[in-house]
């Protein structure tokens, strides 16, 4: 059904613009100071939704991780010897910063990233301020960590994030790192670095020490540069298996501590007895919140045969209320896909699911004209074999598989060579364990998907990587 | 519009069988899915921050003010109260005739006489709670004469409450009779049922208590008196959404919801609506099939409606308190 047919159809309800006040350009954030690139070097970020050009930002390159590394290092000895009620001090007031500025940073996340701002504003907002708070709290009590009575910081930690929540993927990196007395130097994707940015003012804001924080924006060179540079200590990467698997390599053998959050294909299972409308939300929210940019994304759908036609009855019912559109608008609920080379990857995994012999449904919906956009879709018919039940798609597109008893909806969910996330869907308390019990993924959710706490650990089985980010567990990556 | 069947008849053949004995409708109710209460109250929470304005925010409030059961169940109520309060269901706002009528005026059976005689010919409904209400503690032929006063004085609705002991003591059939008694008594009228969903406590019960209401013919499956410390929330009306849904996608019966307690504000107003636009959708955006039992919401939405056409919000003094 569209727009024009509805009786209550909801007219446009922008979040304003006016907010965030993005400059024609930014540099790095090195030793305290925004500089250009050594070579000057710049490069463009777009608004996904709309293709137009946000800003022109420098681009880091090896001579500038040199810097950055070196002001990382000097900042080391004063910051790591601050007694840490006076690191959790910083550490609050960029929490309460956030939290002051969340509407700005929400408008320009939404803008950088495509997604909608009803996400920024009530999901990534939120979380990063409250993954400040919580490793605030935290640093004057490493020694109760259950790490010794007297952990040590590592030393500089390289940092690189992806695009698909910046500013939550920064928090989860920056935050635990500084708690335990670390310096930082952070590479943000290159197609969402404003925030980063922006986080770099918050930074200077909160009087944090010159060379604490140091801000990389730029590309996969920069990236490599700074995870083989020999005097970061630490390596922490969040994004795609591959490149987690090459740095993995380039670390190997030089003493350096790593932690790698990588892909997913996660199975949501949804057994017979299930409380069906909590589990089409459930179902909805864990492959299209983000537009399925998400790595722990519930993008495999197991559903037990014997109510499969009724769930995926509701399910569609479902997705054609989903509104897609402009991201600022306050009831969008489908953003944009975050560049155009996402969406050929998406596109190009979705033809491969057509070609395999599944089957396609998509919702109804217009997609704008400019700015990079796919619809809600789902393939049913799947097999184990199919491309799109093994391969990460990393978009809205949801592979329907059925399963008929407990044991083999688990033997399916753990056959991937992934193991991140995983859903379980039952009314029953003791199915429940017992399905959790077996699953190789490193987060089960019960009755719930895609939920995140700061106290919560998070992290990855097999190729999803390795270490825990959140909660006591994530101090450890930054101890010794 | 195309002829919807009506509820009165009782259950569907295709549901016949599970009202054949108390066993038989008690495994069909507890074979109904289970609400996860956690999934359930986020999803209404989300459904709250849909941002309602301009054109859709005028949509919402005209829709809103039709769809009031303008409510005065007070033992303190008299045939003026009634009098006065049937003046404003038929023209809400003096100052503005575009205002809607509400959908009806909904009293205690020994005043419906006062409301039928000043509705007459307006249009607005004349609905009669009945059964002893609130409690429903009474024999059933009190709760039938009861009904049967109503509907002799005038009464075109009459909001009927389920025994909620019975139901809570898993007598199911028990309370199924009952409702088909009232429903035969009430031929001809829109017969509204009343779960008191805060008695019945969980979302799972709340389920149930709308299939059994459905089955046996409820017209409107409603949640609450209004008498209770628990009334209409977001949460136990999007079940009460779900089944009607639900309901009809089975039978081709289109039932209609009624919240009613706790609804004080236009944007609380707007707020269900949206749940049932997307829950039951566009068919259900009419005051056939939905409506709000309350009292001072009425003023609140004509308060912003007078805001929305003037751009000032002129305060309480500028709605007619009654």
């Amino acid at each position: 059904m569209t727009a024009e047919h509805k009786l209550f159809a909801y007219a446009p309800a922008p979040e304003s613009r006016s907010v965030v006040d993005i400059a024609p350009s930014y540099g790095l954030f090195v030793d305290g100071e925004f500089t250009d690139a050594a070579d000057g070097r710049v490069f463009k970020s777009v608004a996904p939704a709309t293709e137009e050009v946000l800003s022109e930002v420098a681009r880091a390159g090896e001579a500038d991780v040199e810097r950055a590394v070196a002001a990382a290092r000097r900042a080391f000895t004063s910051w790591s010897g601050l007694p840490g009620a006076e690191r959790g001090k910083y550490l609050f007031r960029i929490a309460r910063i956030i939290q002051e500025r969340s509407r700005e940073l929400a408008v320009l996340e939404t803008l950088d990233n495509g997604k909608p701002i009803r996400e920024t504003r009530d999901a990534d907002l939120p979380l990063v301020a409250a993954h400040f708070f919580y490793y605030a709290g935290w640093a004057d009590k490493l020694g109760h960590a259950g790490f010794g009575a007297d952990p040590k910081p590592l030393g500089v930690a390289g940092q690189v994030i992806p695009w698909n929540f910046p500013l939550l993927m920064l928090a989860w990196k920056i935050a635990p790192a500084l708690a335990c007395g670390n310096t930082v130097v952070l590479k943000p994707a290159e197609t969402t670095p404003l925030s980063a940015l922006f986080f770099a003012d918050i930074c200077r804001q909160a009087g944090l020490p010159r060379g604490v924080v140091n801000i990389l924006p730029g590309y996969g060179d920069a990236g490599a540069a700074l995870v083989a540079h020999p005097d970061v200590d630490k390596v922490a990467f969040t994004g795609s298996t591959a490149v987690g698997k090459e740095i993995a390599r380039s670390v190997a053998g030089t003493g350096k501590r790593l932690t790698l959050e990588l892909g997913g294909k996660g199975a949501n299972i949804v057994f017979d007895d299930a409380p069906v409308d909590q589990a089409v939300e459930g179902i909805v929210g864990g492959i299209f919140f983000n537009q399925g940019q998400v790595c722990c994304a519930g993008s495999r759908l197991l559903v037990q045969e014997s109510v499969a036609d009724e769930v995926l009855d509701a399910l569609k019912r479902r997705l054609a209320t989903l509104r897609l559109g402009d991201p600022l608008d306050k009831n969008t609920d489908i953003g944009a896909i975050n560049s155009a080379e996402q969406l050929a990857r998406i596109t190009e995994l979705a033809d491969a699911g057509d070609a395999e012999g599944a089957q396609r449904w998509t919702a109804p919906c217009e997609l704008p004209g400019s700015g990079y956009w796919f619809a809600p879709t789902l393939f049913t018919g799947v097999t184990q074999a199919h491309r799109v039940a093994r391969e990460e798609i990393f978009g809205p597109v949801l592979s329907v598989l059925t399963f008929r008893t407990p044991a083999e909806a688990v033997a399916k969910a753990n056959n991937t060579p992934y193991g991140l996330s995983a859903g379980v869907w039952t009314e029953k308390g003791s199915r429940i364990l017992a399905v959790a019990d077996r699953l190789r993924a490193g987060v089960v959710w019960a009755n719930t998907f895609n939920k995140f706490d700061p106290t919560s650990p998070f992290g990855g089985y097999k190729e999803s990587g390795f270490g825990r980010e959140g909660g006591r567990h994530g101090l450890e990556a930054y101890l010794r | 519009m195309p002829r919807i069947p009506t509820a009165a008849a009782g259950p569907p053949a295709s549901l016949a069988d599970v009202t054949a004995s108390d066993a038989a409708l008690r495994r069909f109710l507890h074979g109904l899915p289970g609400v996860d209460p956690v999934g359930l109250e986020a999803r209404a929470a989300a459904l709250g921050t849909r941002s309602i304005k301009t054109t859709a925010k005028a949509y919402a409030l005209d829709l809103a003010v039709s769809m009031i059961d303008l409510t005065t169940l007070e033992g303190s109520d008299t045939p003026g109260k009634v009098r006065a309060l049937c003046a404003k269901a038929r023209t809400p706002d003096p100052t503005d005739r575009t205002a809607p009528a509400v959908a009806a005026v909904c009293v205690y059976p020994d005043l419906a006489a006062v409301a039928a005689e000043s509705l007459a010919g307006s249009g607005v409904k004349v609905a009669s709670v009945a059964t002893a209400f609130p409690s429903g503690r009474a024999a059933p032929e009190v709760k039938l004469a009861d009904t049967r006063a109503a509907l002799a004085a005038g009464a075109d609705e009459i909001d009927m409450v389920i025994d909620r002991g019975a139901f809570l003591a898993g007598r199911y059939l028990e309370v199924y009779e009952q409702i088909r008694a009232v429903r035969q008594a009430a031929a001809g009228a829109r017969l509204k049922v009343i779960f008191e969903t805060g008695e019945l406590s969980t979302y799972d019960n709340i389920r149930r208590a709308s299939w059994l209401g459905m089955l046996a013919g409820a017209d409107f499956i409603k949640t609450s008196t209004g008498k209770v410390g628990v009334n209409a929330t977001p949460a136990n009306t999007l079940v009460l959404l779900e089944a009607v849904r639900d309901y009809r996608a089975a039978t081709g019966v289109q039932v209609g919801v009624k919240p009613a307690g706790g609804i004080r504000t236009a944007k609380d107003a707007v707020k269900f609506l949206v749940l049932v636009n997307e829950t039951a959708g566009d068919d259900w955006l009419d005051n056939r099939w939905f409506r709000f039992g309350a009292s001072s919401l009425l003023n609140d939405l004509l308060m912003q409606r007078q805001k929305l056409r003037t751009g000032r919000y002129s305060g309480p003094d500028y709605v007619t308190v009654d």
